[in-house]
């Protein structure tokens, strides 16, 4: 395995942290958006809170696949065909919900038409994303070629990768309810009943992670890399005190800000705890099928490739960075009833 | 009932869906990014609120627009995974770079400067919001940069060898394989139509008020620099066609036959239309230029070509059956393209000559109509011209080129992904319908709203608070 390889191997999961981070608060916001709000105030405060910066969070997981297509093409073909309804249901997820918070606005006879498209369009990716990851990492039955050759659809639905989705879309919602208790205004309603419900998630949160690791540990038993263990170990360790700091600072005296710092930290470990559990594999085959493990090394482009794709990150990462320092900036701050009327 | 068993015939139906309904609100919405940024300019500079209302109005457009863009383009990124998975582990060494860069490069610069153009108006400098819409359209020219890239490496590959297993191509040359043979005259190509649409679009609008005698000053406004944008872009475009031209004739013999219906050796002729006789292998047509297509070519009226016969005969094309090649589709939609440019290039004269001198369109009610139809030309060309370039090169969707490196082909039946059904196709080809129908007639819903309500500051204010708030905080500013 060469560096290049095991470089672009947690490049991958670093794009798909940032995904799970930026995007999860605003797909939070959205499954959250009718729980929330009670009136057409609150639902114009939500909307508006994500409104600036939803667009720029979800090209995260359009970078996040490119480059999996990019450095390691066998992984890309063998999940997004292998999962083909499951993608398909969060594309048409995704697609419905630009449009729809987009059009809301200036559509005013279909606002319940766009709500509906906001919602269903949130729930479905904020829930079958963590699904997907959940099967790559238990592993799926795989053909000599690499294909998926199990029961479409159903056969990827079993209870460990559905907790492993409950567990992302939970962390989704807490994440949802902490950035709409940042930007709402410091005494209202709206704002009190978000950290009450971010409160709530963050114990089922704690409680799905026991379960997962329990299950991870006495079920699936994942071939960890001896010299990963302690890592992961460490992330395990990481994402539990991140989480029970964000509890602490969601309580009553506490900082938003803070809080939704801390509960995005706990997003990024959990994502460090899946990438050192699987390295260096990709996808995991399960004995039902015939084809082996996809591994980063099986997977890889060809060093010159992988060359080229790091000059290319190495200048459009930062130039990311900037960009969001820019939006998030402009944006800063709760809003105010001036924004939403 | 081949078509509902047949996977490759399924998938070649949704991925032509998707990208032809992508392909409208694209090229719509790099079009009126240039118009929105040039009215943003005009309002820096300007400072009047009429300018003011008229960047409300074309931002709202304008963003509507690109919204579905956005969304739809989820689904070609996906596609390449989803659909044509033995496509992705054969060419993604190679094709998936520059979509990997197309999202890190110009992704990220369109979406955060989209958000600042939406919702930055009271919370940035009017300075910083001209040049946010300037980016918003530098980020989408070079997202098309990339993404044709991609796409003109598998009409002419390069800078590639095949593996020693033969199942994959690798990359030898990257900076050969991205600035490959065909990439220049087809990004220009591509780039000058749409600027086209947007420019025609902005004719449109303008022709819709003149005609309803609503909003006359920014009808006038607009028509005018639709005009403008209009003729340059449509005398720029006869030197990307040409361009474009020959690199077919150079690099794509077979796509070069299926144009102009050559199945035997010959000197090609220039119809202006024809149908061709797929079975007695000929063109019906009252009229041709004989060597007309030759000299457009190559400037010589009698550069012989190769039919589809003889290239077949070749090994580079030995997998092509003749009979099987949907010549008739290639030849119909590329001189539909090419009638398309002569409406492009009349519409746009009239608008210049009729614009500038006094604007006499004011009063040209037949002129105004015409305005109101004419995206339709450029927009009827952008799609059966697409339509010439991937059909043209079937039964490959990596195509082996004259200059291509040996091996580096594949063909569309051996792209497909094996692990997806028929059924699960049909699902999706349904869902795809449905959703995307739905999309637009909430997208013609939208704009017809804000065509019906128009730059008029006063609703513009009552309708939407936020930006109103915001012009008021600059104007107060201001004194």
């Amino acid at each position: 395995m060469t560096i290049l390889q095991i470089l672009w191997f947690f490049l991958i999961f670093v794009l798909i942290a940032g995904y799970f981070v930026l995007d999860g608060f605003d797909l939070g916001a959205g499954v959250l958006y009718p729980v929330l709000a009670r009136d057409e105030t609150e639902r114009a405060y939500i909307r508006r809170s994500i409104g600036p910066v939803w667009d720029g969070n979800e090209v995260w997981l359009l970078t996040a696949g490119g480059a999996l297509f990019a450095a390691f093409p066998a992984a890309y073909a063998t999940t997004f065909s292998g999962f083909y309804l499951a993608v398909m249901l969060v594309l048409f997820g995704l697609i419905v919900r630009a449009v729809s918070l987009e059009f809301r606005a200036h559509d005013a006879s279909w606002s319940r038409v766009w709500d509906v498209c906001f919602i269903v369009g949130s729930f479905l990716p904020a829930l079958l994303l963590g699904v997907a990851v959940g099967n790559a990492f238990a592993g799926i039955p795989m053909a000599a070629n690499g294909d998926y050759s199990g029961v479409p659809l159903l056969g990827l639905i079993t209870p460990y990768t559905l907790l492993v989705g409950l567990l992302g879309f939970s962390m989704c919602l807490t994440a949802g309810c902490l950035w709409i208790a940042l930007k709402t205004p410091e005494g209202s309603d709206l704002r009190a009943r978000a950290r009450k419900l971010g409160g709530i998630l963050q114990i089922v949160t704690l409680v799905l992670f026991v379960v997962c690791g329990a299950m991870t540990l006495g079920v699936i038993r994942p071939a960890i890399e001896p010299a990963m263990w302690p890592v992961a170990c460490v992330f395990a360790v990481l994402f539990a005190i991140a989480l029970i700091v964000s509890i602490y600072l969601g309580r009553a005296k506490g900082s938003d800000l803070g809080a939704f710092l801390a509960q995005s930290a706990s997003a990024v470990c959990l994502i460090g705890l899946l990438a050192t559990s699987m390295f260096p594999t990709l996808v995991v085959a399960d004995p039902a099928g015939v084809g082996a493990s996809i591994t980063a090394a099986m997977a890889a482009s060809s060093e010159i490739s992988l060359a080229w794709m790091t000059g290319i990150a190495c200048i459009g990462v930062p130039l990311v960075l900037v960009y969001h320092v820019i939006v998030y900036r402009t944006f800063r701050g709760r809003l105010s009833e001036e924004d939403v009327a | 009932m081949d078509i509902l068993t047949d996977v490759a015939l399924l998938s070649r139906i949704q991925f032509a869906l998707t990208v032809a309904y992508h392909f409208i609100f694209v090229p719509l919405s790099i079009g009126l990014g240039l118009i929105t940024a040039i009215f943003a300019t005009k309002y820096y500079r300007s400072r009047d609120e009429k300018d003011g209302a008229a960047v409300r109005l074309w931002v709202k457009i304008f963003t509507a627009t690109f919204a579905i863009g956005v969304a739809t383009g989820i689904t070609m990124e996906f596609s390449f995974g989803t659909n044509w998975a033995d496509y992705s582990r054969f060419v993604g060494d190679i094709f998936g770079a520059p979509l990997a860069a197309e999202a890190l490069f110009a992704f990220f610069l369109e979406s955060v400067f989209l958000g600042v153009l939406l919702f930055g108006r009271n919370k940035v400098s009017p300075k910083f919001y001209t040049v946010s819409a300037w980016l918003v359209w530098a980020g989408s020219l070079l997202s098309a940069l990339w993404i044709l890239i991609a796409n003109s490496w598998m009409q002419t590959p390069a800078g590639a060898e095949l593996a020693a297993d033969g199942k994959k191509a690798i990359i030898t040359d990257f900076l050969a394989a991205a600035m490959n043979p065909s990439i220049a005259p087809r990004y220009f190509h591509v780039i000058v139509a749409l600027l086209i649409i947007g420019a025609f679009t902005s004719l449109a609008l303008g022709g819709w008020y003149l005609l309803k005698n609503k909003h006359t000053d920014f009808a006038m406004k607009t028509v005018r620099i639709g005009a403008v944008v209009g003729i340059v872009a449509s005398c720029a475009m006869i030197v990307t066609a040409h361009a474009s031209a020959v690199q077919v004739s150079e690099e794509q013999p077979t796509k070069l036959a299926m144009m102009e219906g050559m199945y035997n050796d010959e000197v090609p002729p220039l119809y202006a239309f024809g149908w061709v006789d797929e079975e007695n292998e000929k063109v019906i047509t009252p009229f041709a230029i004989p060597g007309g297509t030759s000299f457009l070519a190559t400037g010589t009226w009698d550069t012989e070509y190769k039919g589809l016969h003889s290239l077949a005969q070749e090994e580079k094309y030995s997998d092509m059956n003749v009979a099987d090649q949907p010549v008739n589709l290639v030849f119909q939609t590329y001189h539909l393209m090419v009638a398309m440019y002569g409406l492009i290039m009349v519409t746009a004269i009239l608008a210049i000559v009729f614009t500038m001198r006094g604007g006499r369109v004011r009063s040209m009610r037949w002129l105004q109509k015409l305005f109101v139809i004419s995206p339709l030309f450029p927009f009827v060309a952008i799609q059966v011209g697409w339509i010439t370039a991937e059909v043209g090169r079937q039964p490959w969707v990596v195509y082996p080129s004259t200059t291509g490196p040996d091996g580096v082909a594949l063909l569309t039946n051996d792209a497909i992904s094996q692990s997806v059904s028929a059924p699960e196709l049909l699902i999706t080809l349904g869902l795809f319908l449905a959703v995307y129908l739905f999309l637009l007639i909430g997208w013609v819903r939208v704009i017809s709203h804000f065509v019906k309500q128009g730059p008029d500051e006063g609703a513009a204010k009552a309708a939407d608070g936020n930006l109103a708030v915001a012009s008021a905080g600059e104007k107060g500013g201001e004194q």
